[in-house]
């Protein structure tokens, strides 16, 4: 379980103070998909990275299974917004899938196992000796999900990961992270800008206002747990929730202060 | 075959124009390219190569070699660290701006005329290019590689050798391009202070002995040497890099 609790952060540079978070809180239960989705600019990537423990929160804490994080925890994988910058063009596909299970200390045929397994199950079987920048933009971004999961963490954290993929691959790729999290029962948290993405793919949105940023209002996308791109979206209990999404942005945009906001 | 014309092309015609131009010259000191080529072949025996070019090479790679290993670790812990490379940035600086050939003489006095004077003369002006590219290299290296290294548990020994250094290595490589060229000329330029061996003694030596011929034959050698050196430079930098040059490319087509 991932809880975060009154997580506050003010970046200083000499005199002047930004505050980029100013209140949030919100947990993630176990096996959860939980989508956190906000207007542009308010301080989504900076939660994230204090919650993989990559940047020290002014105030409040996150605990991931109960443990507080302090720096990058062990049982926590994240995949990049910015595929191309994220993995090492210096490595083939395979060892840039490999090199954090050689960290752990994995024996080799259990790195082989898992690479190959990953790889397999996000349709990259067979470009392990190819170079990542040889490939297309999402199928990098297929590469930086395998590692994730081949990292066999506990909680998956997306930062905006389609936000620079065309549409379609979008698409495709969505139905992956939602295949990869039906099969292997992880905890995703996954970050979008994108409120119709957000809403197909969590089982339950978490909605940020503008910065500084607190918690506008919180729902449960109550759609089958079985979606598609095509009947999914067409469904009019997806334009409700949508609509609802998307007046709490809009809200949190003007910065009126919700009158249902949830914690 | 295009390929090899044009590389070949303009060195063709100049070699013809020397040959040509100076095919009639009754000057002393610049002869017929005829006479230098004959002695060419005269002078540059197996013995010779042996005697002369083989410790001016070994000089030369070793000190290159030295250069590039302090050169690296030394800009390794400089890039890494805000306050080091605060310290010692004006300092490296200064050291920079002084021409090795000047050190020679003081060099000589701590390190006597043997091959060991040689190799620090070569040292101390490779490593600058390659130390200072370090920095920028290491210091450059791209904060989601970082980031990505860090979330992944990428630590340590490992954090250095399969992440920043690799990322630095385009960087590198150019410092040790630079370095090259400066090596082979302080071979030269230290071998002509004092050497009882060596390209840079022979040519000098013939140059002093009036064989005016073998004098233009050895500045021949020495180009050759040059340019095969930085061929063979060329080739396990496109090797090493292949992943850089492949990355650019994928970068501009798109």
């Amino acid at each position: 379980m991932l809880e975060v609790t009154s997580l506050k952060k003010v970046y200083r540079s000499g005199e002047r103070e930004v505050e980029a978070l100013r209140d949030l809180t919100f947990t993630v239960d176990n096996g959860d998909l939980v989508c956190l989705v906000g207007p542009s600019g308010c301080g989504k990537t900076t939660l994230l990275r204090c919650i993989a423990g990559l940047l020290e929160p002014t105030a409040g804490t996150v605990r991931l299974d109960g443990h507080p994080v302090s720096g990058p925890p062990p049982g926590l994988a994240m995949v990049f917004q910015e595929y191309g910058r994220s993995l090492f063009p210096w490595m083939s596909v395979r060892d840039n899938v490999e090199l954090p299970l050689k960290q752990k200390k994995l024996p080799r045929e259990r790195r082989t196992a898992l690479v190959e397994e990953t790889l397999d199950a996000v349709g990259l079987a067979g470009t392990e000796k190819a170079y990542p920048w040889q490939l297309s933009g999402g199928m990098q971004q297929r590469v930086a999900i395998a590692r994730a999961v081949a990292y066999e963490p506990s909680t998956l954290l997306m930062d905006e990961p389609f936000a620079a993929v065309d549409a379609q691959t979008r698409a495709d790729l969505e139905d992956l992270v939602r295949a990869l999290w039906q099969r292997l029962r992880v905890t995703v948290l996954f970050i979008t800008h994108d409120i119709d993405e957000a809403v197909y793919l969590g089982r339950r949105v978490v909605m940020l206002s503008s910065s500084p940023t607190v918690v506008q209002d919180e729902i449960t996308i109550d759609l089958p747990a079985e979606r598609d791109q095509l009947h999914t979206r067409a469904d009019p209990r997806f334009t409700e929730l949508r609509t609802h999404v998307y007046e709490q942005i809009q809200a949190a945009k003007r910065g009126r202060p919700s009158t249902e906001a949830a914690v | 075959m295009r390929r090899a014309a044009y590389v070949l092309g303009l060195p063709v015609v100049l070699l013809a124009a020397w040959f040509v131009l100076s095919a009639g010259s009754e000057n002393f000191y610049a002869p017929p390219l005829r006479q230098i080529l004959e002695s060419f072949g005269e002078t540059w025996t197996l013995d010779r190569l042996g005697a002369d070019v083989v410790p001016s090479l070994l000089r030369l790679l070793a000190g290159y070699a030295l250069a590039a290993v302090l050169g690296v670790a030394a800009g390794v812990v400089i890039g890494l660290n805000r306050r080091v490379r605060a310290t010692v940035e004006p300092v490296l600086e200064f050291f920079r701006a002084i021409p090795p050939p000047v050190l020679v003489p003081v060099i000589m006095l701590f390190a006597g005329i043997g091959d060991g004077m040689k190799v620090i003369v070569i040292v101390f002006g490779c490593v600058w290019p390659v130390l200072l590219n370090t920095v920028e290299g290491v210091r450059a290296v791209d904060g989601v590689q970082l980031d990505t290294a860090r979330a992944y548990g990428i630590g340590g020994p490992a954090r250095l050798t399969r992440v920043i250094l690799p990322a630095a290595s385009p960087q590198i490589a150019a410092g040790l391009r630079q370095a090259l060229s400066i090596a082979i000329i302080l071979m030269v330029i230290s071998e002509m202070f004092a050497a009882s061996n060596g390209l840079g003694f022979t040519i000098v030596q013939f140059q002093r002995s009036f064989a005016i011929p073998e004098m233009w034959s050895g500045i021949i050698l020495l180009g050759l040497l040059g340019f095969v050196l930085s061929l063979l430079f060329r080739l396990v930098e496109g090797r090493a890099l292949r992943w850089y040059h492949g990355l650019r490319e994928a970068q501009r087509r798109s």
